[in-house]
């Protein structure tokens, strides 16, 4: 292996692992908040790819223009799914929560079905199309400006949740539930806004990819995966940890499919899931 | 009401049910795919109870043990020619130990992680079948035609395969029937509502969950062998997707999970709202049926979380309090809003 | 039987990242005994239950049960060897009924389900909740609730009760009776080691008492000589 093929593997690693942060920092903030995992965070994300589709098959909007579109858009819907659901389930047994995370993820698939087709579905001539070459490295530029957009994003978040008022309380009732609710932190409104703000997320990395990645009803079940791997290998409510973990298994992504096979590059980053929870269950940045 | 009269009625209940549809065929004399649809999605629902409902550790990966099935059996009686009766007890056995390797660090896992890594763990193996030449990878493996009968099980007509399934739905309820009587299902129970106090009063909970994930996973690889034996050709795609691990759980969820009949109703709810979403809104793949079904399941979440059944105990309660000569309610103080 | 005592604790103390929960705790048990374990929150107490029934494996020194180390071994050997528990926050099966509940304990001597019920029968009507058997245990008051802790954990035919705050919330009246309950399972040779607020509840039945302060065990002596202890007076004045 030349170390120009080398480098254009990390990049690639690179540039995919920024977008899988993006995914699961939504999901570990939510994850951190309320101790919920939320099996429908893929459903997010394919909901923000047909929002960008729409807009550019209606509205000739191009989905680089349509993100902050998207992004409120997909708030709304967050807030809506909490307001709706998840608060009757807060102190519900645990087998309820899941049964009723893993219900909207069947049920947005199948409107998404129902309403769009199951056909795959692109995004033709986007603003952002063709390739950058960087002397030997090559990649495509609708992944740059993802990439791009995924570290611009997580940044704003990283920025909202430790320099503003709001942000901070956010951050504190991921890291310790009962010690914020005691410092008078309004749990319910937190937990609506956790929810906004992580599919808020997932929709804006739905709308990043849109333009090089098909767009169909199941195609959140591709990244609920791997946002679960990142979640686990950064330590569960960890959004610095996801940030971090997105890239490394962006890399095993890329790297391992490189060198055993492309077709197994999604096993392999499942198995990093299973040596995590037996090698070290908090992942890198989680609590104990 | 005891526990005694409680589950005698339950087993009543299972029995009629199983009578029913032990006698259909005589009626209907051909089957049709909805029948079996529902015996096959009854079966798995049941199997998937026992460690989803009982020991509530929730499992979103079946199809792991269902295409552990298909393909052992199918494989001995293609490369070595044996029958699939002893098929699939060896596809059964090897389930049994594939989910005690898979369960040991999984369990380490409590919920939600639990049923995520499931996930992850079926989700591996698929891609691994997939890409494997000894195993046809994505082409798929065909059972072979010359031969048919009982020592086979390979059948011309549809008759006997009903009996078949009907026969594994009566022995994985049986199963399960056993286990909720048993000191085992006692420990299941206390494990799904306080595991720590369970701990506490000798109840190793590795070892118990152990036992729950193998008995399903040997039961539900009996369903994959059969589903083998009646298709003639199985792939990845029919017997390993992730599609089929959503099904098992969602037949047990939105009947009732952690009951024994629970899974029966759903499969017959569940089946039955695909076919007539099917015939009503014309091809697969309209989505309306994983819309009603989901809506279903949120409801159920949200509302009852021991699903239609639960849902229809509760009506059952209620109704009987406003009806003349009906005992009231006896007053109760929960103690759930006092604990901190 | 063995001369050992029932339990010996050595010098035993438990951290949890740094933060020091018990440090240096030595006593013994012995057999039948009625022991109270008092000292302001945050002493400690429920640490000290925990790493005597498996729950947490201590950082420093040794657990003995009729001889045989325990340090560090899990709650179900614990359990098998004949130390039970009830919890702080109760913890009842909420799906099963009360008898149900109790039968789980009774399993651990006896897998058959009848006979495991029998022996619930007996316990239930030790505790006075024959009446409430087949009531789901979640529709049970928390005094019930508690009461249908200690049968659980007697149904495991226990040598040794830990008793976890189950007079905490209860009125005068309920007080004599756990008191009389506690009694009766010394009347049965069993012993008990009881963390207790309830002062009233405690002092008049404890054969000896146990007094702990920031992890640390201040006083070790009969009810009468406790209550006239200065440490154990400016340890709770200065709560």
């Amino acid at each position: 292996m030349t170390a120009d093929i080398l480098i254009q593997v990390l990049v690639s690693g690179l540039l995919i692992g920024l977008i899988y942060a993006l995914v699961a920092v939504g999901l570990t903030l939510i994850f951190g908040v309320m101790d919920i995992v939320n099996f429908a965070h893929g459903e997010f994300l394919m909901l923000g790819m047909y929002a960008s589709f729409w807009a550019f098959a209606l509205f000739a909007i191009d989905p680089i223009v349509a993100l902050p579109l998207t992004a409120l858009l997909l708030f709304a819907v967050g807030v809506i799914v909490y307001q709706t659901v998840i608060r009757r389930i807060l102190k519900a047994p645990m087998l309820s929560q899941i049964f009723a995370t893993f219900g909207l993820m069947i049920l947005l698939r199948g409107l998404a079905q129902f309403f769009w087709k199951p056909d795959h579905r692109l995004i033709p001539h986007s603003l952002v199309s063709g390739n950058i070459a960087l002397g030997p490295v090559q990649f495509g530029l609708p992944q740059f400006v993802a990439a791009l957009g995924a570290v611009g994003v997580t940044g704003a978040l990283w920025m909202f949740l430790h320099r503003t008022r709001l942000g901070t309380a956010l951050e504190a009732t991921a890291i310790d539930r009962e010690a914020a609710t005691l410092m008078g932190i309004d749990g319910q409104k937190m937990f609506a806004l956790a929810w906004g703000i992580g599919a808020a997320c997932a929709g804006l990395a739905g709308g990043l990819i849109a333009t090089f990645f098909p767009i169909f009803p199941e195609v959140g079940s591709n990244f609920i995966l791997i946002a679960f791997v990142v979640v686990v290998l950064g330590g569960f409510g960890s959004v610095t940890g996801a940030f971090l973990a997105g890239i490394i298994v962006g890399l095993i992504e890329v790297l391992g499919g490189f060198l055993v096979g492309p077709e197994y590059k999604t096993a392999i980053v499942l198995s990093l899931l299973l040596v995590v929870l037996l090698v070290r269950p908090r992942g890198l940045l989680g609590k104990a | 009401m005891t526990t005694g009269t409680n589950s005698s009625r339950k087993a009543m209940g299972t029995a009629a049910l199983l009578a029913l549809a032990a006698v259909l065929p005589l009626a209907i004399t051909e089957p049709s795919q909805q029948n079996f649809l529902i015996l096959m999605g009854a079966q798995m629902g049941v199997a998937w109870n026992i460690v989803g409902g009982y020991a509530g550790q929730v499992s979103l990966g079946h199809a792991v043990f269902y295409g552990i099935g298909a393909y052992t059996s199918t494989m001995l009686l293609t490369v070595l020619g044996l029958t699939p009766w002893i098929g699939a007890l060896a596809g059964g056995l090897l389930a049994s130990v594939f989910a005690l390797a898979m369960g040991w660090p999984c369990f380490r896992l409590k919920g939600h992680y639990f049923a995520m890594a499931t996930i992850a763990v079926a989700e591996i193996m698929q891609i691994l079948v997939t890409n494997s030449d000894f195993l046809e990878g994505a082409v798929g493996l065909y059972l072979p035609m010359d031969r048919s009968g009982w020592g086979w099980l390979i059948f011309l007509s549809k008759l006997p395969y009903y009996y078949v399934i009907l026969g594994l739905l009566v022995l994985t309820v049986l199963v399960s029937w056993a286990i909720e009587r048993s000191h085992i299902g006692y420990y299941f129970r206390a494990i799904k509502d306080e595991p720590e106090a369970a701990r506490a009063l000798g109840v190793s909970l590795t070892r118990y969950k152990l036992i729950a994930l193998s008995v399903s996973a040997f039961l539900t690889a009996l369903g994959g062998s059969f589903y083998a034996q009646k298709e003639m050709f199985i792939d990845p795609g029919s017997v390993f997707a992730g599609t089929i691990s959503i099904k098992i759980a969602l037949i047990a969820i939105l009947g009732g999970v952690g009951r024994l009949t629970g899974p029966v109703l759903g499969a017959v709810i569940l089946i039955t709202i695909e076919e007539y979403s099917r015939t009503l809104f014309g091809s697969t793949g309209s989505g309306t049926d994983m819309i009603i079904y989901a809506a279903m399941i949120i409801l159920v979440a949200v509302f009852s979380p021991s699903g239609v059944l639960g849902l229809l105990g509760d009506l059952h309660r209620h109704l009987g309090r406003h009806l003349p000569g009906a005992k009231p309610a006896e007053a109760k103080t929960s103690a759930k809003e006092i604990r901190p | 039987m063995n001369t050992a005592p029932l339990l010996a604790v050595d010098g035993m103390g438990k951290a949890f990242d740094g933060l020091i929960a018990n440090r240096d705790i030595s006593f013994v048990v012995h057999h039948g005994e009625i022991i109270g374990l008092i000292g302001p929150n945050g002493a400690g107490k429920t640490t000290l239950f925990n790493c005597l029934a498996g729950f947490h494996t201590p950082t420093t020194g040794r657990i003995a049960f009729e001889g045989h180390d325990i340090t560090g071994s899990t709650p179900e050997a614990a359990a098998a060897l004949g130390i039970a528990r009830t919890f702080q926050i109760v913890r009842v099966f909420q799906s099963m009924t009360a008898l149900e509940n109790v039968m789980v304990g009774a399993m651990l001597r006896n897998k058959r389900v009848a006979e495991a019920r029998d022996r619930a029968e007996e316990e239930l009507a030790f505790v006075g909740l024959s009446h409430r058997a087949d009531t789901p245990a979640s529709d049970l008051t928390v005094s019930e609730q508690k009461r249908l802790e200690v049968a659980r954990a007697l149904a495991t035919e226990p040598k040794l009760i830990l008793l976890d705050e189950v007079m905490a919330g209860l009125n005068p009246t309920e007080v004599r009776e756990a008191s009389a309950l506690v009694h009766r399972i010394h009347q049965r040779g069993i012993a008990s080691i009881i963390v207790e607020h309830v002062m009233e509840g405690i002092m008049p039945i404890a054969h000896r008492m146990l007094v702990l302060d920031y992890g640390a065990k201040i006083a070790d002596g009969t009810p009468a000589e406790i209550a006239e202890n200065p440490a154990v007076i400016a340890a709770y004045l200065g709560e």
